[in-house]
């Protein structure tokens, strides 16, 4: 009942938005924002804390980002490879065991404390001793909390170790070490604020590593620093004098939270902020027709993609899970409500990544559909159900499908939930269909591959919920390729090993996906340098000045 | 004898005492038991909607044994009544546990979301009740003319009409088209970092402090979704006051004032108006309770921190300690408002008072 008053809201929402279209042509702008001071209307709900070693919000990615600096960055004009940020320089031991990184000469944080290799290896040490969500991604390298200090350790003020367990292709250590979670905090700034702990079964350490305090803290040494983050309103930072790359333009930058789409554009128009950034097509599409407006937009790393559950007889059988991907009408799809903000893409690497196909065999055809639905002895087609978030664009696509599923005869009977609800019946396995997005951990084709094609463990207590674990798609032989091409150090040889896995699952899998995120923003003419980066956490407002 | 007076004295002021406490004692039987409900249902719809709390700490990509490890530390793994039993006492102790969505102790949340939605919804009752009581005393003195329709279709539309859709038609009209508001926020940017709020109460505080630039960006950003407010309630207002004033207009006592001589003017708004407030009291008294707790979309429409889209905002993400501690939250205003009027009625209608 609330969840179809919230359905229905939004549905009038978006009437009231198309009305408010037809008002609008050509209104006045008067206010202005600051001259120093860029103001984005973001939906900046899904921010629960701002340290980076426990962040893994997409919100949070964009703000720490520009407030931490890593040992190295994802290399903006080739995505598949990273660049020095606050390392000079980096050297691999033959062996394939040991990352030896060079700080660069003379760097400061906000506070003015000088960065030093202690304050990474204290960075790694507090990481992996909190043990919260991102953790894993340095874990996976067999570091815990007892064995951190050896392998994570700085040699000299300058000089940072990383020692690794098996001979990993450097391109997966090094894109892994680019997230945001291997941020550097001022360890000097951290321990003042550390509260004390008592050890227990499950958090042995007696400290908490000033988690608490860095939920709403700020230690980093970014282009801008965090001033303030204020649950559900706004996240406001100011430029770091200290930041040892090119300084950023303006003084001051605030996000403050708006969710509608409909009220950004109205408040993007009127110029009381100078980017709206949760932007739906009927708006993108008037802002773009605005002279005084323009817009950006950016792929992300993010696939939406609906997964069939192979515990369902009917969607178990091959013919079937073929027959699903040429009953998708992708080609109207990104006409309508995937314009401006979707690129199709059906393999599971995102643009970007080492080893992205950019392979979209798949049309609708029905003809084809019904004829693998034969095969599959099921001519008539069958019913069956799909969990869908309300909202969009998972609502109109869910739509769509349901349509042309039914040229074939299968009648799909959508079931509506809220974000939460749905995700929930997913993880335990409980769906037959489910339309959903995937953005990957850490910008490297292991994040997308392990979850698509790896499932080391198909029973119900299988420890490792993969995309391929919650939808039952047990595949002995995809896993042990995907751990394989993570020991593949040559790149070109790495990148062959993910086609050749996208190609398989882009055949066989259960998965049938549709598009690849575009971000996109509206801004005001007046922006100079703002540009969507291909990661959230590279969308940068360093550059960013005004006229 | 004097002994006897005094004694029978005693005797009588014991009694009224024991019936004063006895009725605040049944006032607190209620309103604990109320609470106790209000706990009880809230606590286990949270806890038997098919979400996983886990999910909202954690989002959907933490690792499997983080969330199972943030399970046992939330408490998830034990008994529901145990889980019950364990909120009521930290309740009891003034702590309503940490919100997982801001992070910080409920209350402190609340404390800060609360004044934004009570100086909407004051605002709002008073333009309401401005508004809706002068037309609802015209519509019933006019009955059946041309401004009684025109009050029942303001009525109407005020009833039937969803609030947040009148509310981006006047974002479109007010805001963007007329320039006339300021945006939806509470206050611009420029002083959103220059001026400490006391109370909370942007209008209040600002003034208190003597910025009137400050005070008047403040209005200019809570007119438009106050006098939605205020249409919305000034429909139900409206609607009341007539159907009490054709009942005080039917009376005798009013053909008896007539016949007396007396004014048509001063018998409207002296006499049956007078009467008619009593009842009236009520009215305005849930309307403004209603819009405390019911103002979600419009805070929503117009990005207003206020405690609906916060509770709203927490449910979504099945974050259960805000929920469960805004509830109360509301509650307890509810349970306060309705004493409130309660009293009120007892002053205004003299009829209670030799009771």
């Amino acid at each position: 009942m609330m969840m179809e008053k919230f359905a229905l809201r939004s549905r009038i929402l978006l009437a009231g938005a198309a009305m408010s279209a037809l008002l609008l042509a050509g209104a006045p702008a008067g206010a202005v924002t600051p001259a120093d001071t860029l103001v984005e209307g973001f939906a900046i709900d899904d921010i629960i804390t701002m340290d980076p070693g426990e962040a893994f919000e997409l919100s949070t990615a964009e703000v720490t980002g520009n407030t931490y600096d890593l040992l190295v960055r994802l290399d903006l004009s080739d995505t598949s490879k990273v660049k020095p940020d606050l390392a000079e320089g980096w050297a691999v031991s033959d062996d394939g065991l040991t990352y030896t990184f060079k700080l660069k000469p003379g760097l400061k944080f906000a506070s003015g404390n000088p960065i030093t290799a202690a304050d990474v290896a204290y960075s790694f040490e507090r990481v992996v001793k909190l043990d919260k969500s991102p953790a894993f991604i340095i874990e996976q390298f067999g570091i815990s909390g007892d064995n951190v200090a050896d392998k994570a350790k700085a040699v000299d003020d300058t000089t940072f170790q990383f020692t690794v367990d098996k001979a990993y292709a450097p391109s997966f250590v090094l894109n892994c070490l680019s997230a945001t979670v291997a941020s550097v905090v001022d360890s000097k700034l951290v321990k003042e604020h550390v509260v004390k702990a008592a050890p227990t079964a499950d958090y042995k350490w007696d400290n908490d590593f000033g988690n608490a305090w860095l939920k709403t803290g700020y230690a980093g040494s970014g282009a801008y620093k965090l001033r303030e983050w204020r649950a559900n309103e706004a996240v406001v930072m100011e430029r770091n004098d200290n930041y040892h790359g090119e300084k950023a333009k303006l003084a001051r930058v605030i996000y403050r939270n708006m969710k509608e789409s409909s009220a950004q554009r109205l408040a993007l128009e009127a110029g009381d902020i100078d980017v709206a950034r949760n932007l739906e097509p009927n708006d993108l599409d008037a802002i773009a027709k605005n002279a005084d407006l323009t817009t950006n937009s950016a792929p992300k790393g993010t696939v939406y993609y609906i997964s069939l559950n192979q515990k369902n007889p009917n969607l178990a059988k091959p013919e079937v899970r073929q027959a699903f991907k040429y009953l998708v009408d992708y080609d109207a799809l990104s006409s309508t409500i995937l314009k401006g903000i979707g690129e199709i893409h059906q393999t599971f690497l995102p643009k970007g990544d080492l080893g992205a196909l950019d392979e979209n065999p798949f049309k609708l055809d029905v003809a084809k559909a019904k004829e693998l639905l034969a095969k599959a002895g099921l001519p008539d087609g069958f019913s069956v159900t799909m969990d869908v978030r309300t909202g969009q664009p998972t609502t109109g696509m869910a739509e769509s499908i349901q349509q042309t599923l039914g040229q074939a005869g299968i009648k799909l009977e959508i079931i509506p939930g809220d974000g939460k609800q749905t995700l929930t019946k997913y993880r335990a396995r409980n769906h037959d269909i489910y339309i959903g997005q995937w953005g990957q951990d850490y910008f490297d084709p292991n994040s997308n591959a392990q979850t698509f094609a790896s499932n080391p463990d198909n029973s119900d207590a299988g420890k490792s919920h993969t995309l391929a674990w919650r939808n039952a798609w047990d595949i002995p032989d995809l896993t042990k390729q995907t751990e394989a091409a993570l020991l593949e150090k040559d790149s070109a040889k790495r990148a062959a090993l993910y086609q050749d896995l996208e190609k398989k699952v882009l055949d066989t899998s259960p998965f049938v996906l549709i598009h690849q995120q575009l971000e996109v923003a509206g801004l005001r003419k007046n922006l100079k340098g703002f540009a969507l980066g291909p990661s959230f956490d590279t969308n940068f407002v360093g550059p960013v000045s005004k006229e | 004898m004097s002994t006897v007076e005094s004694q029978e004295k005693a005797g009588r002021g014991s009694a009224r005492a024991f019936a004063i406490l006895s009725s605040i004692g049944r006032f607190l039987v209620i309103a604990v038991t109320t609470y106790l409900g209000l706990l009880a249902v809230t606590f286990f719809i949270g806890r038997i909607i098919p979400i996983d709390p886990v999910l909202a700490v954690l989002g959907d990509r933490a690792p499997a044994n983080v969330v199972e490890r943030t399970r046992r530390e939330m408490g998830l793994d034990l008994p529901l009544i145990e889980q019950f039993y364990i909120y009521v006492r930290s309740a009891l102790n003034g702590d309503f546990g940490t919100s997982v969505l801001t992070t910080n102790p409920v209350m402190t949340d609340i404390r800060r979301a609360l004044p934004a939605t009570t100086e909407l919804a004051t605002l709002g009752t008073l333009i309401g009740a401005l508004f809706g009581v002068p037309l609802g005393v015209l519509a019933a003195v006019r009955r059946g003319s041309l401004i009684d329709q025109i009050v029942r279709v303001i009525g109407l539309i005020g009833y039937s009409v969803p609030i947040f859709w009148l509310g981006l038609l006047g974002l479109v009209l007010f805001y963007a088209k007329l320039q006339w508001v300021a945006f939806p926020a509470r206050l611009d940017v420029v002083y959103e970092y220059t001026f400490t709020p006391i109370t909370g109460f942007y209008l209040l505080d600002s003034a208190m402090q003597g910025q009137w630039d400050v005070f008047w960006d403040a209005f200019r950003h809570i007119i438009l979704p106050a006098s939605l407010l205020g249409y919305f309630s000034l429909a139900y207002i409206s609607r009341m006051t007539r159907s009490f004033m054709l009942n005080e207009l039917a009376q005798e006592y009013v053909v008896a004032a007539r016949a007396k001589g007396l004014s048509e003017r001063r018998i409207i708004w002296a006499h049956a108006l007078r009467n008619a407030a009593v009842p009236m009291v009520t009215v305005i008294a849930l309307s403004y309770a209603g819009l405390l707790e019911g103002s979600v979309l419009t805070e929503t429409v117009f990005s207003w921190p206020g405690i609906g889209l916060y509770i709203t905002n927490s449910l979504q993400n099945a974050d259960m300690n805000a929920v469960l501690g805004g509830t109360i939250v509301i509650g307890s205003v509810f349970i306060g408002i309705n004493l409130l009027s309660d009293l009120l009625y007892r002053l205004l209608d003299p009829r209670t008072k030799s009771a």
